[in-house]
């Protein structure tokens, strides 16, 4: 993880944080005290202030889910949420997927598929992909289509995106025929 | 980064103390409820409330009460009412509608209330600031012309909420608060045929609850055309309900059709062909036609106007058969 927001503060001066709110945001598992402005998105402050780039910025709008966190377990579009209102809440981004183990089984079946070309869309489609298979460990294609229609990709053409969830899915439910190469 | 003007932001943790900070702030602020519609339109700069008054810490507006019917709380999240059992099992049209919102990210997010309070749209409107500068603004906000209707007086921006056709139909009721009381209307009764003055809702009053009639044996049905199969609002959404006899005779109807105008329309005529007759195909043309003649969109939103119009004719006449039994 990147410098601890507290240590962040710690640096800077006093008139800094003039203007902002101080608070402390549960991001993958660590709590970090971030200031940040209280009209400030949780996309502006994660990327901003926290320095989690990972999550993207794309239209800003609501209009194609790059920008797709999980709150409490649940996709959300982090360019329509205030920051202020997640505090308290448990966010997961991309970040947070993969463990000191490796990586996430859906980040792993994405690189070998080919589900990611530019990977603009990619971090999003990841977050939702990952609700669906918490909630549900073997969705069929079109539970998959239905939860990922929230996700825009300019290249892929979807296919793939839809393959790598589905031998994610077989791994995480432990098929020993699709073992990933060691 | 667009980014969001700034504002003040309030967190009241009941009705009450949301009604009496809002009496205070006046005009100026705004309820924030998911944010979906509001948080694009500040970032656009279509609306700018110095004051947000956010209904998230509000236990009262949230969840569904069971009692002889079924009542909705205003800030009930999208997925939770369409995914509710109950909802499902004798609503199914407006699960559906629920279901159609957007994507199912954005119902992660978006209320029942701000659906039924969602602004009006308009392909001159919908546009950012440099967008709308560049044209010249119009009368929605900031200008004095219409750009779809030039010598027109009014705004004719476009009811585009895909719950509210259906909660019209089926003759759901809403309560209103504020510091001067409380009060219950038909909410066929809040909408006014008007692109910016759209509600008939008093600013201050704060929409408590969303309550469904007793499903006592009526049928009812919704379709919506877009261009996507996701995130794209309605261009038209028809909703339908009827009350059908044993033998299969319409006794009471309703077709109401969302995206063709500035309010939900009732298509009155299509009502008195179906009344006393069986939904057989020659009487659902017959409506279809008249709906499609009392449907006047304008070329404000996604498609030709001339498909649209067309197209009210088809999906009525294919909503109307979903209700065959
Ligand atoms: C990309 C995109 C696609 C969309 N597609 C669709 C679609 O297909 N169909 C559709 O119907 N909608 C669509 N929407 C619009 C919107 O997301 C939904 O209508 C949503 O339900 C709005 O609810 P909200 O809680 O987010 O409202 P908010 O944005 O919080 O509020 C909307 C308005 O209602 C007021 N308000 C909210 N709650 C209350 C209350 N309890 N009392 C008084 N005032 C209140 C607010 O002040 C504001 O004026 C879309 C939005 C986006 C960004
Ligand atoms: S209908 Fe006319 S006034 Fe209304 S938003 Fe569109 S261009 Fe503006
Ligand atoms: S950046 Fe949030 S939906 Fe596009
Ligand atoms: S991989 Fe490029 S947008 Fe999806």
């Amino acid at each position: 993880m990147t410098e601890s927001l507290l240590q962040i503060l710690r640096r800077q001066q006093p008139e800094a944080t003039a203007g902002k709110v101080l608070g402390v945001l549960r991001v993958n598992g660590e709590e970090l005290a971030v200031a940040f402005a209280p009209h400030h998105t949780l996309l502006e402050v994660l990327r901003e202030d926290v320095g989690l780039t990972g999550t993207k910025h794309g239209c800003e709008l609501g209009e194609c889910g790059t920008c797709t966190v999980l709150l409490d377990g649940r996709p959300v579009l982090s360019c329509l949420a205030l920051a202020l209102e997640t505090l308290g809440h448990e966010i997961t981004t991309v970040e947070g997927l993969a463990t000191p183990a490796g990586l996430d089984p859906l980040q792993q079946a994405f690189a070998e598929l080919g589900a990611a070309q530019c990977g603009y869309c990619t971090p999003g489609f990841l977050l939702a992909g990952k609700a669906l298979l918490d909630a549900e460990p073997a969705p069929s294609r079109d539970r998959i289509r239905e939860a990922l229609a929230g996700n825009l990709c300019r290249c892929t053409g979807y296919l793939k995106i839809y393959e790598a969830v589905e031998l994610a899915a077989q791994r995480m439910r432990g098929s020993p025929m699709l073992r990933e190469p060691s | 980064m667009m980014r969001l003007p700034q504002f003040r932001y309030l967190a009241p943790g009941n009705v009450d103390e949301a009604l009496g900070w809002k009496a205070e702030a006046g005009p100026e602020a705004m309820y924030l409820a998911g944010g979906t519609d509001l948080f694009p339109n500040m970032k656009r700069r279509h609306q700018t409330p110095g004051i947000l008054i956010s209904l998230r810490h509000v236990p009262e507006l949230r969840g569904v009460r069971e009692n002889g019917a079924v009542s909705i709380g205003a800030a009930e999240i999208l997925s939770d009412v369409a995914a509710h059992a109950r909802v499902r099992a004798d609503y199914p049209a407006l699960a559906h509608a629920v279901d159609s919102i957007s994507t199912p990210i954005l119902r992660n997010m978006g209320t029942i209330g701000g659906n039924a309070l969602l602004d009006t749209r308009c392909t001159y409107y919908n546009q950012d600031l440099q967008w709308r500068k560049s044209v010249d603004f119009c009368m929605k906000r900031d200008g004095t012309v219409c750009w779809v209707a030039p010598a027109s007086p009014r705004c004719w921006a476009v009811q585009s909420s895909d719950s509210v056709p259906v909660l019209v139909a089926i003759g759901a009721e809403v309560t209103l608060v504020s510091t001067g009381g409380e009060r219950r209307i038909p909410i066929a009764d809040l909408y006014r045929d008007d692109g910016i003055d759209y509600l008939t809702k008093r600013p201050d009053e704060l929409l408590k609850e969303i309550h469904l009639p007793p499903a006592d044996g009526w049928r009812a049905a919704y379709r919506k055309l877009r261009r996507r199969g996701a995130f794209d609002f309605p261009v038209l959404g028809v909703a339908a309900w009827a009350r059908l006899s044993g033998a299969g005779v319409v006794e009471e109807a309703r077709v109401v059709l969302g995206g063709v105008g500035s309010h939900p329309i009732q298509a009155e005529s299509a009502r008195e062909i179906l009344l006393g007759n069986r939904l057989e195909p020659d009487l659902v043309r017959a409506a279809a036609d008249a709906c499609a003649r009392s449907a006047r969109p304008l070329d404000n939103t996604d498609f030709t106007l001339s498909w649209r119009k067309e197209m009210v004719r088809v999906m009525v006449a294919r909503t109307l058969g979903d209700l065959v039994p």
